[in-house]
Order: C-alpha cells, then sequence, then structure tokens
C-alpha cells in the first residue's frame, strides 16, 4: 500500500497522537460533560484505523504494541470490576465511590469507581473495533 | 441500608467469568477451569438465592444507590429465583460437557467468553425490574447466541443463522418500538411503576396495541405459534454443547416475559390477551409435535418439541389461575432439565455412531446400555411418565385446566402428550433398538476422558429429572408461592417503590 498520497501519510502522523490526545480528553470529562468511554474509545480507535490507511496491518500491530483482543478482555474486566467496591461499602452494587485527593500539579482532583468504569468501557470499544477492523484488513491482504 | 448483594451476583459471576476468559483467551486449559468455576460458582450463588428470598419475601437493589422509578431495579421474587437456578444448573452442565465435548478450534473461537456472557444475559434477562434494562439483556443474550450459532462457520450453520438472526432482529425491532409507545403513555419503564399506573389510564385502546406488541415480539422469542420456524431450523446446526444451551435457556427467557409483562403489568384476565394465548398455546403444543413427527433427525425432532413444549408453558399462563402459573412455571423447570437431557444424549449419540439421521443409526441398546437407559429416562419425562418431571409438570397444567373447565386446552395438551411419546417411541425404534445397516459414515475419533465427562453430565440431568419428580412437594410450594406472587401484583409494586398502590 505504498501508492497512497503524500498528503494523506504526512497529515496522518501528525493527526495521531491528537486524536489519540483528544481521546483521552474526552474520557477524562465525560463524567459530568459531555464525553465518555465510549466516545473516547470510538476516537481513539478512529485513529488507529487512519494509521492503517497509510500503513499496513504489521506495522499498525507494531504501533499498538499489545493484542487488541487483551484490551477487550481487561476492559470488560474493569468494568465490571469498577462496581464492586460499593458493595464492600455497604451499599448496591455499582454504587459510586469517591476520594478526594490533592495531586501535585493537578491540585484537588475527585477519582472514584465510575472513571474505572470509563477506563474499562474504553478499552472494550477499542478492542472491539481493532479487533473487527484488523481482522478485516487481514482477510482482505 | 444493607442491599442484598446476592442479587446481582448471578449477573455478576458470568460478567466477570466472561471477562476473565477473554484475558486468558491464549490459554485452552485457563479458559476451561473459569468456565467450570464460573458455572458453579454461578450455581452456588443461585441456590443461596433462593434461600434467600424463600425466607425473606423478594428482595429487592436499587443499582447504585439510584432509586426506583427513576434508577435501575434488580428484582428477584421467587420466579426469577428460581428460572436463575435453573439457569445455574444448565450453566453447570454445559460447561462440564463443554470439557468434553468442545473442539480445540471452538474454544479458540472463543465459546468460552460467549457462553458466559449468554448467561449473564440470560440471568440480567430473568432479575431485572426495568422494561429497557430487560431489552438489553435481551441484546446481549442475543449477540451472544448469534455467534455461537455460527461458531466454526459451517454452511448449513450459515443457513439456519440467518433465518434465526432476521426473526430476532423483527423481534427486537418490535419490542423496541412496544418500549417507545409505552414510554409515550405512561412516562417510565419501571416495571412496578407501570403496574401502578396503567390503571389509571384513559386510552384503553392504546394499552391493547401495546400490549399486542409486546406479545408478538416475546411470541417469536418464546418461539410460539405462528412465528417458530426459526427455531427447528437453527437449533440443529451448532455444536451440541450449544444446541442443549439455547434449547434448555433461550426460548425460555421468552416464556418468562410473556409471563411477568401479562401478570404483572398488562391487565390479562378476560381480555383480548388472553383469548389470543389460548389459541397460540393450543396451536404451538400441535404445530410443534406434528412438526416433529414429520422429521428424521435425532436433533430436529428435539428442536420441534421444544416448540410444543412451549405450548404447555403458555396454557399455564393463558389459564390464568394459581395453580395454572404454578403448573408453567414448573414446566420451565422440567423441560429445561430434560430437554438438554435429550440434546447432550443426541451429541453422545452422535460421537459413538458419526451420525444424527435416524435412518443411519441403529444398535445403540446393543452396544451402549447405559446411555439406552438414560434416554429413556430423559424421553419419558419428556412425554410425561410418572414419576418423573414431566409427568407432575403435564399434571398441574390439565388440572388447572380441567378445573376452568377449558375443556378444548385440556384435550389439546393429552393428544399431544401422547404424540410426543410417539416421536420418543419413533427415536427409540430407529436409534437405539434396530440393527444399525453397514455403517459408512467413519465415526470421529475418540477420547476417553471426555466421553466419560459428557456421560456425567448427562447422568446428572436424568437424575435431577427424576429428583424432580419425587420431590414434588417441596418444588410444588416453590412454584405455587411463584404463582402467588405473580398473582398478587401489589406485593411487587410494595417491594419495589415501597408504596401501597
Amino acid at each position: 500500500m505504498n501508492s497512497l498520497s503524500l498528503v494523506l501519510r504526512t497529515t496522518g502522523y501528525f493527526l495521531l497522537p491528537l486524536l489519540l490526545i483528544f481521546s483521552v480528553f474526552l474520557l477524562l470529562r465525560g463524567h459530568d460533560e459531555p464525553g465518555g468511554g465510549f466516545i473516547a474509545g470510538l476516537v481513539a480507535a478512529a485513529a488507529v484505523c487512519l494509521h492503517l490507511f497509510f500503513t499496513d496491518v504489521p506495522s499498525t500491530r507494531k504501533l499498538i504494541h499489545i493484542d487488541p483482543r487483551d484490551l477487550l478482555g481487561w476492559g470488560l474486566f474493569l468494568a465490571t470490576v469498577s462496581g464492586v467496591p460499593g458493595v464492600f461499602m455497604g451499599d448496591a452494587f455499582f454504587t459510586s465511590q469517591w476520594v478526594e485527593l490533592t495531586l501535585p500539579i493537578l491540585g484537588e482532583t475527585k477519582l472514584g469507581t465510575p472513571l474505572l468504569f470509563d477506563i474499562g468501557v474504553y478499552a472494550v470499544v477499542i478492542g472491539t473495533v481493532l479487533t473487527i477492523v484488523l481482522s478485516l484488513a487481514e482477510a482482505e491482504e | 441500608m444493607q442491599s442484598p448483594t446476592l442479587l446481582a451476583l448471578p449477573i455478576v459471576i458470568p460478567l466477570l467469568a466472561g471477562a476473565l476468559s477473554l484475558i486468558y483467551w491464549r490459554s485452552r486449559k485457563a479458559q476451561r477451569i473459569i468456565g467450570v468455576l464460573g458455572s458453579s460458582g454461578l450455581l452456588i450463588a443461585s441456590g443461596f438465592l433462593m434461600e434467600k428470598i424463600w425466607r425473606e419475601g423478594t428482595l429487592v437493589m436499587h443499582m447504585g444507590n439510584w432509586h426506583a422509578p427513576f434508577g435501575i431495579v434488580l428484582v428477584g421474587d421467587m420466579l426469577a429465583a428460581f428460572m436463575v437456578l435453573m439457569t445455574g444448573v444448565s450453566a453447570v452442565t454445559t460447561a462440564f460437557y463443554a470439557l468434553g465435548s468442545v473442539s480445540k478450534q471452538h474454544e479458540h473461537f472463543g465459546f468460552y467468553p460467549l457462553m458466559h456472557l449468554l448467561l449473564a444475559g440470560v440471568n440480567g434477562a430473568f432479575l431485572t425490574g426495568d422494561v429497557f434494562n430487560l431489552y438489553v439483556w435481551f441484546e446481549v443474550m442475543l449477540v451472544a447466541s448469534f455467534a455461537l450459532l455460527i461458531l466454526g462457520g459451517e454452511r448449513a450453520q450459515m443457513e439456519g443463522a440467518i433465518k434465526y438472526v432476521t426473526l430476532n432482529l423483527v423481534s427486537s425491532a418490535m419490542f423496541l418500538s412496544a418500549i417507545g409507545l409505552l414510554y409515550g403513555l405512561m412516562g417510565t419503564l419501571n416495571m412496578a411503576d407501570i403496574a401502578m399506573k396503567i390503571g389509571e389510564l384513559e386510552d384503553t385502546a392504546m394499552i391493547t396495541v401495546v400490549s399486542m406488541l409486546f406479545l408478538m415480539a416475546f411470541g417469536i422469542k418464546a418461539a410460539a405459534f405462528p412465528l417458530f420456524f426459526w427455531l427447528p431450523a437453527s437449533y440443529h446446526t451448532p455444536r451440541v454443547a450449544v444446541s442443549a444451551l439455547f434449547a434448555g435457556l433461550l426460548t425460555k427467557v421468552g416464556v418468562y416475559a410473556l409471563f411477568r409483562f401479562f401478570t404483572l403489568i398488562f391487565p390479562f384476565e378476560g381480555t383480548l390477551s388472553q383469548s389470543l394465548m389460548v389459541w397460540i398455546a393450543g396451536l404451538t403444543m400441535v404445530t410443534g409435535v406434528l412438526g416433529a413427527a414429520a422429521q428424521f433427525e435425532f436433533r430436529r425432532i428435539l428442536s420441534f418439541h421444544i416448540v410444543s413444549q412451549i405450548g404447555y408453558m403458555l396454557m399455564g399462563l393463558a389459564l390464568f389461575t394459581p395453580l395454572a402459573l404454578a403448573g408453567g412455571i414448573y414446566f420451565i423447570a422440567h423441560n429445561i432439565v430434560a430437554k438438554s437431557g435429550l440434546f447432550l444424549i443426541s451429541g453422545l449419540v452422535f460421537r459413538f455412531k458419526g451420525s444424527y439421521e435416524l435412518k443411519e443409526l441403529g444398535g445403540v441398546y446393543r452396544q451402549y446400555p447405559m446411555l439406552a437407559l438414560l434416554f429413556l429416562i430423559c424421553a419419558f419425562s419428556l412425554a410425561g411418565l410418572p414419576p418423573l418431571s414431566g409427568f407432575f409438570a403435564k399434571f398441574m397444567v390439565i388440572r388447572a385446566g380441567v378445573e376452568e373447565y377449558a375443556w378444548w386446552l385440556v384435550a389439546t395438551a393429552l393428544a399431544v402428550g401422547f404424540m410426543t411419546l410417539y416421536s420418543m417411541v419413533k427415536i427409540w425404534a430407529e436409534v437405539f433398538w434396530k440393527e444399525q445397516e453397514v455403517c459408512h459414515i467413519k465415526p470421529p475419533r475418540k477420547f476417553r476422558g471426555g466421553t466419560r465427562m459428557m456421560y456425567a453430565t448427562v447422568i446428572m440431568l436424568a437424575g435431577l429429572t427424576i429428583f424432580m419428580g419425587l420431590a414434588m412437594e417441596p418444588l410444588f410450594r416453590i412454584c405455587m408461592m411463584a404463582a402467588e406472587q405473580l398473582m398478587d401484583t401489589d406485593g411487587y409494586i410494595q417491594a419495589v417503590l415501597g408504596v401501597t398502590p
């Protein structure tokens, strides 16, 4: 797939990190504002798909390092487990638990189980989309 | 407020097991261990849940502490608990049977994660107290079942899957439109909240429309007449472990949803739905059993019988007395056990003889008397001979019919019982009794340890159907309690919303 345009390849290399940062931004603001794990996962998966457009399957696999199926499993695991801490606090399953911390740089930060859940969803979405896209691309080659 | 964590476990355990077996997708051994542990854990948890509900009555959990009617609730009454328990039984048998029967290739394609996901979907559907959440669990279950159905990718599987997927999508679309209309009417999707408010609604015509849509949607999923043909077209195509799981669970979720909706939400007695349900029940029984009479393939005969047995369960709902409902519920449980058992036996026969076609089979009785005995137990149970579970299941439903003077339904049910016996005798004569003609099909390779494991699960199911017949007294009480809870909608509303309507 080397016949692709130079423009796509050059802009692609610039867009890829930007899209990934944007996806993390969407993921983190998702609790109170529009965003969240699902949409962030789609953006991140789209970024990797863009990479697939101007390179080939082996180099895309190298880019993401881990097998998308692992992402899928760990994501589902994380999302399910995020419901458990509530139970130990005597609440119903999936009740959010929050911790307020003062971190260096970030200042006052609220961390909680919904974030874990969102990260889990993020991983599941990326894992699912990439498993499908990569298998299709491989079948084509 | 202490919350009944136990109520969420039948959903969380299979979800976790599914996630773990996805993480360990490289290791066959780890997946098998997780499969066995996960399903056993599910069975144990559902046993405890049942015991707790028996002692304390209906349990309610407000997920994430968002209270009903705004949040999603899990509601465990006796019916839900009993169904979850039977799911646990089905899960354990499938997981153990799969150890011996599912090939390396299928395991590699994700048999175990899909199985866990399917179980999570089924249990979610049984336990949820929210209409839209029910839809979501149905989808979880369907997505998993689509993938399980085509696992292996043979031509026949694809053909069956197209019918299965198409009709189920139609049904889902209807389900979703019905939910939309219902929400437009009521402004809420919490089952208890709807049940409380539906009486105040003036637009009764619209309620009838919505209830008909739900009836059709669940009717398709339950494989009731007239839209049942997706079931016999697809259930004989996947691996036996998958067939048995489907036969045991999937259609029963549709039946459960009908039971839930038409006892709790919609007015049923004396309405159009009830007179329709009587016809649906009768015709489902008859068409199923006649379809089976025309078949000469082991698993296809069994598939048609699933349809005919659904008719008995719906008959329980159609009669709408406590005894009839209890009979319907007991029938579901009995059918899960007996039908899974028969499917698993067909798998063992295939392993020994290499075919499912009746005319190519024969002589199993001579070579494997133990298997023949197990078949007899399950087949007689299905046909309804005492003292097996099938006898009491039919007895309760028919007795309720007699009490209600529903003579046509009673006559149909009895006649269909005889026809079922005829089908079972046909299988017995062809597969087990007659001499096998020269076998030109090579039997598949034998795995000794695996075969023993497969035997053990069938023995467990056959034992269970005997036990369910002998321990009728406590089971009857459980079913009656479930039926009375179904009739007492005020109790359900009180448990979920905390107000007396």
